[in-house]
């Protein structure tokens, strides 16, 4: 059994930004240690043969050419912002994660 | 804002051992973005060069941009890297409204280039060499502007402004080993490191490399050690100092506030520091703590990049010379001695004196009007000398003039001036300012005759063969006829008629 607890759990909350509650980080620990444990079966399926790959098709070098394409307005852009001013987006102070 | 105690740079030097390390950005300039088709403009109305992929918004595919990929050979080939056969991106994990993707796509483990070096000549000649670390492709994030509370900055904001148009420029991240033994030179060497990777991107012309619009930027690590100890002390990341000035003045500042830390008993905090201009001092940013737990993963969205050795030979056989190989090159032809030359790269009229070389001047006339005259023209002006507006054409044509004797050294530089106030070219001024040399003997043979009753102890003097004492003659002469006689013929006269040879 992978070895995560509460505090890890916690952690990664934190990092993501998710918001979870005593219940929810005590019932997340059980449950990532055996998602991470079903993962880790896979990697005794794979052998030394098998080299480890972030893509699944054998693709390399997709380039796109140095041309202009396409862009938004300004207006098109902030269509979806929850809040703007003078054409741009208006975020809350975040302090010290500058 | 707390000012931090701080040691003198002498004191700190006694005691510790400096040891340093860069990140420089480059922000490459290509036509578009990084994995967009949007323009890589500075400048534009705010969120104007952007697109569904700069903005991150659901379900776009980033391709990346081909030249941008050979800008970054091209920078890591220049800094003597090797490039990786096979490279990949990695998502960089982090909450902030500069990327709206809550991530930035940049390179972790497989840089593109690695294992480099550079080496830096400091102003009285050391070389210094720099390993490379690596080099990786990233890109850039949005403009953040800081608004309400106090005058811009993030501490005290009510909220911020962002602007996306930076957002996905392509960046090259240039990154050192650690650089230790740089001793008191370190803030020199900090300087000119900066410098040379500024001179090697605007020469690759992969880089507007323009440091005051951002597209060079420099975060500085120092950490101080007692002398003969061989682990790092703890380092402080000095972020965007932004001018070759300022890098210098950060690390000595830094040197000095960590040698005040050690020296009162306490570890220095690992944590990134802002650095104010206005002040010449740094602040506190933020601790080092989980926040930097970036949890980086191979980007699913990109392929890997495979740069095969023809690809690789192909771009090296169109890098330009290297600077430092220019440089050498150039004092070779020019004959200049090795201190005369550098004075001539510190002063920064290299290629001025090269220009005026290539319009006819000779490498030793060329040196004596840029280094003599308009170098410290530009200082009063406070301008650098190639802006002072001085044309490679005007200093032949004065130089010529000079040589034909039509007017002498001292009305040439007064011609100088009058070119630079806008009075016109040279002939113009000399015929304007009625400045010519009086060529005909006849008032200079009076004028000489004067000089030497007036002085007649110095005239026996040259009598006796103490042929310096004539410049007290010639200056009496010179004054006589308001500066207007050709002092080389003025000599040959009282020579000719004290009966001295010279």
């Amino acid at each position: 059994m992978a070895a995560i607890n509460r505090d890890d759990v916690a952690h990664l909350a934190r990092l993501a930004h998710i918001e979870m509650s005593a219940e929810e980080l005590d019932r997340m620990a059980g449950e990532l240690a055996v998602i991470v444990d079903a993962v880790k079966s896979v990697s005794e399926a794979a052998g030394d043969d098998v080299p480890a790959t972030s893509h699944p098709i054998p693709l390399n070098n997709v380039f796109r050419e140095d041309v202009v394409g396409h862009t938004f307005t300004a207006e098109q852009a902030l269509s979806g912002a929850p809040d703007s001013d003078d054409n741009r987006f208006k975020v809350p102070a975040i302090l010290d994660e500058a | 804002m707390s000012t931090d105690a701080i040691l003198s740079f002498e004191e700190a030097m006694e005691k510790y051992d400096p040891v340093l390390g860069f990140e420089v950005h480059v922000e490459l300039n290509t036509k578009t973005k990084m994995f967009s088709s949007a323009p890589n403009v500075f400048g534009d109305e705010p969120n104007t060069n952007v697109n569904e992929v700069d903005l991150g918004m659901p379900g776009v595919l980033p391709v990346l941009n081909r030249t941008a990929v050979e800008s970054s050979i091209k920078i890591g080939l220049a800094l003597n890297c090797k490039i990786a056969d096979y490279c990949r991106f990695a998502r960089k994990n982090y909450f902030y409204p500069d990327t709206p993707k809550n991530f930035q796509t940049s390179q972790y483990d497989e840089p593109i280039a690695y294992d480099g070096y550079l080496d830096i000549e400091l102003s009285d000649g050391t070389v210094f060499r720099v390993e490379i670390e690596r080099a990786h492709m990233e890109e850039d994030a949005g403009k953040l502007t800081h608004l309400g509370g106090s005058a811009g900055r993030i501490q005290g904001a009510d909220y911020s402004l962002v602007d996306y148009n930076r957002a996905g420029v392509p960046l090259v991240e240039i990154v050192t080993k650690p650089i230790e033994g740089a001793g008191s030179r370190a803030p020199e060497l900090a300087k000119a490191y900066v410098a040379a990777v500024r001179e090697i991107v605007k020469n690759l012309g992969v880089s507007d490399a323009k440091m005051e619009r951002g597209n060079v930027r420099c975060d500085a690590n120092v950490s101080l050690r007692p002398h003969g100890r061989e682990r790092f002390g703890i380092r402080s990341e000095t972020k965007n100092v932004n001018s070759l000035r300022a890098v210098e003045h950060a690390v000595r500042y830094e040197i000095q506030r960590h040698a005040a830390v050690l020296d009162s008993g306490e570890p220095v905090i690992q944590e990134t520091r802002h650095w104010h201009e206005d002040t010449r001092t740094t602040t506190s940013g933020r601790a080092k703590s989980d926040a930097d737990d970036y949890r980086y993963f191979p980007e699913p969205d990109l392929v890997p990049v495979v740069a095969s050795r023809e690809w690789v030979e192909e771009l090296r056989a169109t890098l330009p010379e290297p600077p430092a190989a220019r440089r050498k090159r150039l004092q070779a032809d020019w004959g200049y001695s090795d201190l005369e030359f550098r004075d001539v790269v510190n002063a920064g009229v290299m290629d001025e004196i090269e220009e005026t070389i290539a319009a006819g001047a000779t490498a030793s006339v060329a040196r004596k009007w840029w280094m003599g005259e308009i170098v410290g023209r530009a200082k009063n002006a406070d301008v650098d000398p190639g802006q002072l507006g001085v044309e490679p054409a005007t200093i032949v044509e004065l130089s010529k003039m000079v040589e034909e004797g039509k007017i002498n050294n001292k009305m040439a530089t007064e011609v100088l001036d009058g070119v630079l106030a806008g009075e016109g070219t040279p002939a113009e001024i000399v015929e304007k300012r009625g400045l010519a040399v009086v060529s005909d003997d006849g008032p200079l043979l009076e004028a000489i005759d004067a000089a030497l009753a007036a002085q007649p102890d110095v005239a026996d003097k040259i009598r006796a063969g103490k042929l310096q004492a004539i410049g007290a003659i010639v200056g009496g002469v010179m004054k006589a006829t308001r500066g207007q006689a050709d002092a080389g013929r003025v000599k040959e006269l009282i020579l000719e008629k004290l009966g001295v040879s010279a």
